[in-house]
């Protein structure tokens, strides 16, 4: 198929960025979403132009590197998966596609369609973890966890923290990436000692970091290729007035 | 070279712990003065780097990737065995100790697999103690599951995404210590060179892959946790940008490079689909369990697989292994496969394919039964191939997916340059010739909350060190010659992507140092890749500049190494005249087509020395001896 | 938000069903109106109370409006370059019309009070009768209009506010988490219905003067 694409350029943090148009012609169905753009990046190549830029590594929705805007759509159109994942199936011939980078003020563009996250790496630095010290545990099976709880967790641990919840949120609210992972620590006995502390520091380092604030619209959890459900934030929010009460009591 | 291994004395048992006592300790008070730089944050150098962090040690962490919690470990899915023996099936430290060497084919180093499978019990206390969330059982005690093969059932998992929980553990525990000060991270840098000062490893040249600035970052002692360098054959199952720079520039700096030629090929991956294939997709081993492997009798035979009658099906492993059956160890499920298709009988568009088909299990446990044990991998499939895997059999090949080769260590994890040290992926040292499934997490994990955060110290506490600045010539010069590297790299004005030349490289290490090797293959090899090498660098081309992000540069730096390391991979596969493990030599077969060990000559670990651009490696020897697993032929008949 | 949004859902749920009166005809409805002045004897003299009332809803609606005003622009800041496509499709209606929803209610508020409360912009208005006020006002087909897009503007603004509500206030209970959509469903439902059955009764004489 052939397929006309407007990807955005943008040189560097502080440039103005531009939509680059591109046609992309033999595309085969059964490319993925970046091997079609892997064979325009030789074409440019060849041509001696700048290839356009943007982030992967595993290509097997894992690693949470990839993600771009398709058509205003974080990963693209298809549920439940990250760009990488996508192949050229879900578009057709003659298509027109928008290729935008995540749009957020605390994720700067660094060039093209590659943004930068660390500040997700600084929510989790504030309380994204549990202080055990190497060395310190024991026994694993020394304390139970019901299924219920295990599979809640592991249910909210599943995110990449690619940030299209971010990318897609009316309000470029990272709540869900919060979420999870509060959620995911807090519902395990090992994660209960530091997890009204956690709760308070993790939120006051996302606001910090200029994310906006949610109002529950719901759209990160479409979104999201691991489809974390917003009840983690239902929970977040539980545990957050939890722990307002027991810093004000 | 000093291949010494500095194995402890005492009973295998007791090795481990004699030599923590015997160790010097750092006092606590002066950890704050030693500075340690961990390169990688995968399971092994994230890990590494959160535990010295936590010990006290100051520690600068460097990674390419834009966060440490995108290393490739990210990637496992199976899980990660240890010898808990929760499931009272009969396993012990002893009888993974066992398991691994004989898994390895004996080609391992006994006392440390023995510290491996001792550590393994611990490792699964600390991830738990972090909120790893394995699966668990309704009594909320933890679940395990037999792996690859395995006649106990120790491995322990989450879901499908072992290894990503286990990385996110140490993602955590890492960011911790950066909030904490202890660890200063680096991301998106890359490490482009070694710094050697008085035979010492004293530190690292990175690139800032934003600003493009070459920067010289000094310590103490230098540890390397950068992966494996199975991306050598352009399609592997291994993220794009794994790559074996930093194990490369620290071999050219003296380090020796041991195995190079023992790379594991996975059985059960997505075939490619077409020439603009960018890598491969790993679909778990699991599937062989139910799964029922087959090709069409006759040759060639190009119908749709639902219209192959029975009677044309061959199912060739149930009728090669009568015992194992689809279940035979990854080696040989692959090796089969290859012939399979060489002999014509291979499926799909390309003809390197064989089915893997549900048809018989659908009818046994019924759709949904197949949907509950292997529903996600049936939709990552059909999310690649566009098919329905539960009314068409799956198209499954072997790919590139670990390689146990790596940089020499020594009991202490040490390389042959005093003051290195390489862990995971990177090293050489536990599986062997072949990887048991489910061990790569174990042996990351161990190396880099266990064992190095102990042996650096003692390290650290018997060299002192003198202080260097940026200004010591040997750090200079490191420097210049980085800087001289790039500006050639990004002055490639030639007419050919590096990434064509990188497929080509790809394309002759899978057919001539692949899946099964032999001496003419190896030649050609050996005299293809110079003229690659020629080709890259009169005729490749790189777009902009070095001083900003280009990825274009990234990859041509990484292609290089690639270029110079699948030279010593093939010059290793054929020294080693007898087949093992990963490595298969067609002359080393026995007559019914399995590999055939020669124990006499060939039981010791093969560590090359660099010894310049224009000469021939030297190769090196460290004997292994086998005291308490004695040597046997593997049997899956 | 969620603690004012809270208390006018209440004021709103409870605002309707004393306009229920209505349909028991003037003498109810009117001695309702008084009722409300008269709450909260002795210790308030007459409109005393109403006039708290009035205050704790003003300052209710104020603060409402401010921090919706902080959440927009705070949403503002965190988008600098907004989407050259965005992802619409995404998002519930209620969700989306949130802000403009309730600017189109501050604006109702002002008019509805100036109608029925003082009747500066009420035709036909007479003091003290709030049944005949109400029931001449809505016989003017465009007044009930506005009402009734008013309405539905609400709906929707109750529809995502009273679920956004239980969110923000993390009842993720399981055994009440499932139900939480339908719920802020039925309460916007009931109020929407409630309300526009009004004009609606009116126009279809149903009330008479
Ligand atoms: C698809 C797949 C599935 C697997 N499944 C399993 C399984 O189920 N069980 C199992 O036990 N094993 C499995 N393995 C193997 C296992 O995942 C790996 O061997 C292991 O995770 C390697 O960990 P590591 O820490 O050594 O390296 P990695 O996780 O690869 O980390 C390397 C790190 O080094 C950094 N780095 C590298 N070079 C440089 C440089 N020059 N400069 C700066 N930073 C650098 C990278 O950024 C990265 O942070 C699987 C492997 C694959 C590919
Ligand atoms: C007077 C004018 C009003 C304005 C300008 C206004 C505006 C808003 C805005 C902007 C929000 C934020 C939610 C979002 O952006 O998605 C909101 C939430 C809400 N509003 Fe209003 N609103 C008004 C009146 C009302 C009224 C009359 C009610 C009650 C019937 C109400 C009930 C709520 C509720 C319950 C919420 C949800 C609070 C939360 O998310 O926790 N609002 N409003
Ligand atoms: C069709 C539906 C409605 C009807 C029939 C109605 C009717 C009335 C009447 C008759 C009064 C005057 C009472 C009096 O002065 O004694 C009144 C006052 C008022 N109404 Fe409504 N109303 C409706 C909807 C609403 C809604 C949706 C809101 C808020 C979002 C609202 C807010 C108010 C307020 C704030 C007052 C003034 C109270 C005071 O200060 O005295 N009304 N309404
Ligand atoms: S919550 Fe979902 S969308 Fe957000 S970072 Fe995690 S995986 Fe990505
Ligand atoms: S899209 Fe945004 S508003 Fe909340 S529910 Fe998700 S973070
Ligand atoms: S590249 Fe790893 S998630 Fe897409």
């Amino acid at each position: 198929m052939k397929l006309t694409l407007h990807v955005w350029r943008q040189d560097g943090p502080d440039a103005k960025g531009r939509f680059e148009r591109h046609e992309a012609s033999d595309v085969s169905e059964h490319m993925s979403f970046l091997e079609m753009l892997d064979v325009l990046n030789q074409r440019l190549i060849e041509a001696g132009r700048e290839p356009i830029a943007w982030e992967d590594d595993c290509r097997e929705g894992i690693c949470g590197s990839c993600g771009v805007v398709i058509n205003g759509k974080p990963h693209g159109p298809q549920r439940a998966t990250a760009t990488c994942q996508l192949h050229m199936r879900s578009f057709s011939d003659g298509d027109e596609i928008w290729i935008e980078p995540w749009r957020a003020g605390p994720f700067p563009v660094v060039r093209d369609l590659i943004v930068d996250r660390s500040a997700f790496d600084r929510i989790i630095a504030a309380g994204g973890f549990i202080g055990a010290r190497t060395g310190s545990a024991p026994e694993a099976n020394s304390v139970p966890v019901s299924k219920e709880d295990a599979e809640w967790a592991m249910d909210a641990a599943a995110c990449i923290g690619c940030g299209a919840c971010v990318a897609v949120c009316p309000n470029a609210s990272a709540m869900l990436f919060t979420a999870a992972k509060v959620s995911h620590l807090n519902a395990l006995p090992q994660g209960e000692p530091e997890g009204l502390a956690r709760v308070l520091e993790m939120i006051e380092q996302m606001d910090g970091e200029g994310f906006g604030s949610c109002t529950n619209t719901g759209a990160c959890e479409i979104a999201c290729p691991k489809e974390i459900s917003i009840d983690v934030i239902a929970r977040l929010n539980r545990d957050y007035l939890r722990a307002m009460r027991a810093g004000t009591a | 070279m000093d291949l010494s291994p500095k194995i402890p004395s005492g009973a295998i048992q007791e090795k481990w712990d004699r030599h923590r006592f015997e160790m010097k300790l750092v006092n606590p008070a002066n950890k704050r003065r030693h500075r340690v730089i961990v390169v990688g944050t995968g399971l092994a150098g994230g890990a590494a780097a959160a535990t010295m962090g936590e010990l006290g040690y100051r520690v600068d962490c460097f990674t390419y990737h834009d966060s440490p919690r995108r290393a490739h470990s990210i990637a496992a899915q199976g899980g990660i065995n240890a010898a808990k023996n929760y499931q009272n099936d009969g396993d012990s430290i002893w009888r993974l100790f066992h398991d691994t060497v004989k898994g390895g084919d004996f080609r391992s180093r006994e006392a440390n697999v023995y510290r491996l499978a001792q550590i393994s019990v611990e490792i699964i206390d600390q991830c738990v103690a972090q909120g790893v969330p394995f699966a668990r059982e309704y009594s909320g005690l933890l679940a395990n599951r037999s792996f690859g093969g395995a006649q106990v059932s120790r491995t322990f998992y989450a879901r499908g995404q072992t290894g990503q929980q286990l990385l996110l553990g140490v993602y955590q525990a890492l960011e911790r210590q950066i909030k904490a000060g202890t660890v200063s991270m680096h991301n998106r840098h890359e490490m482009m060179d070694l710094i050697v000062v008085d035979g010492k490893a004293r530190g690292i040249v990175t690139r800032n892959l934003v600003s493009g600035a070459v920067e010289t970052w000094l310590a103490d002692a230098v540890v390397l946790g950068t992966g494996g360098y199975s991306n050598v054959f352009y399609l592997s199952t291994n993220a794009m940008k794994c790559n074996v720079t930093a194990a490369w520039r620290a071999h050219r700096r003296g380090a020796g490079f041991a195995n190079p030629c023992y790379t594991q090929i996975h059985p059960t991956c997505i075939p490619q689909a077409g020439e603009y294939q960018s890598k491969l997709t790993l679909m778990s081993e699991s599937l062989r369990n139910d799964g029922r492997i087959w090709v069409p009798k006759q040759s060639g035979d190009s119908r749709a697989p639902n219209d192959i009658p029975e009677e044309e099906r061959d199912y060739y492993l149930e009728r090669m292994y009568p015992a194992f059956g689809n279940l035979v160890p990854r080696d040989l499920a692959s090796r089969r496969a290859k012939d399979m298709a060489d002999r014509g009988h291979g499926v799909g568009p390309t003809g390197y394919g064989v089915y893997l088909d549900f048809a018989e299990a659908i009818q046994r446990l019924g759709r949904d039964g197949v949907a509950e044990r292997y529903g996600n991998l049936f939709d990552i499939y059909e999310r690649i191939t566009g098919e329905d895997p539960y009314g068409v059999p799956m198209r499954i090949y072997p790919a590139p997916h670990y390689t146990m080769g790596g940089l020499w260590v020594d009991y202490d994890l040490m390389t042959t340059l005093p003051g290195l040290h390489a862990i995971g992926e990177c090293n050489f040292s536990d599986h062997g010739a072949n990887r048991l499934g489910a061990s790569a997490l174990m042996q990351g994990l161990a190396d880099g909350y266990f064992i190095v955060p102990n042996t650096i110290g003692n390290y650290i506490a018997r060299n002192p060190v003198e202080p260097v600045d940026v200004d010591h010539p040997d750090v200079r010069r490191a420097e210049d010659e980085v800087r001289g590297r790039i500006d050639r790299l990004v002055n490639l004005n030639g007419t050919r992507t590096v990434d064509s030349i990188h497929r080509e490289l790809g394309r002759l290490m899978w057919d001539e140092c692949g899946m099964s090797r032999d001496a003419a293959g190896l030649r050609k090899a050996l005299a293809q890749i110079p003229e690659l090498r020629q080709e890259f660098w009169e005729n490749g081309v790189v777009i902009g500049d070095g001083d900003r992000l280009n990825q274009s540069l990234e990859r041509a730096g990484r292609i290089a190494d690639f270029l110079e390391l699948g030279e010593l991979m093939c010059r290793d596969a054929l020294l080693r005249e007898e087949s093992c493990g990963g490595h298969f030599r067609q002359e080393h077969q026995t007559p019914e087509g399995e590999a055939q060990r020669d124990d006499a000559n060939f039981m010791h670990v093969s560590v090359w020395e660099y010894t310049g651009a224009n000469s021939e490696p030297v190769e090196h020897r460290e004997g292994l001896e086998f005291a308490h697993v004695p040597p046997s032929t593997r049997s899956y008949k | 938000m969620a603690a004012t949004g809270a208390l006018l859902v209440l004021f709103v749920l409870g605002h309707m069903a004393g306009n229920l009166k209505a349909y028991q005809g003037a003498s109810k409805f009117n001695a309702y109106a008084e009722f409300l002045r008269d709450f909260g004897a002795p210790v308030f003299g007459h409109g005393q109370f109403l006039w708290l009332a009035r205050v704790a809803l003003l300052a209710a609606v104020l603060v409402h409006i401010v921090a919706a005003l902080q959440l927009s622009r705070r949403s503002r800041l965190a988008r600098p370059v907004r989407y050259k496509k965005t992802p619409h499709e995404e998002l519930t209606y209620a969700s989306r019309t949130m802000r403009w929803g309730g600017v189109i209610l501050l604006l109702f508020v002002v008019y509805h009070i100036l109608h029925l409360t003082t009747g500066t912009a009420h035709a036909d208005f007479v003091a003290g009768d709030a049944y005949r006020n109400l029931v001449v006002g809505f016989q003017a087909w465009p007044v009930s209009a506005v009402y009734m897009v008013a309405m539905i503007a609400l709906g929707f603004h109750l529809y995502h506010g009273v679920w956004s509500g239980f969110q923000t206030l993390g009842w993720d209970n399981p055994r009440f988490a499932p139900y939480r959509r339908a719920v802020a469903g039925a309460i916007a439902l009931l109020v929407v219905i409630g309300n526009l059955s009004f004009p609606i009764a009116v126009l279809t004489g149903v009330l008479r003067v």
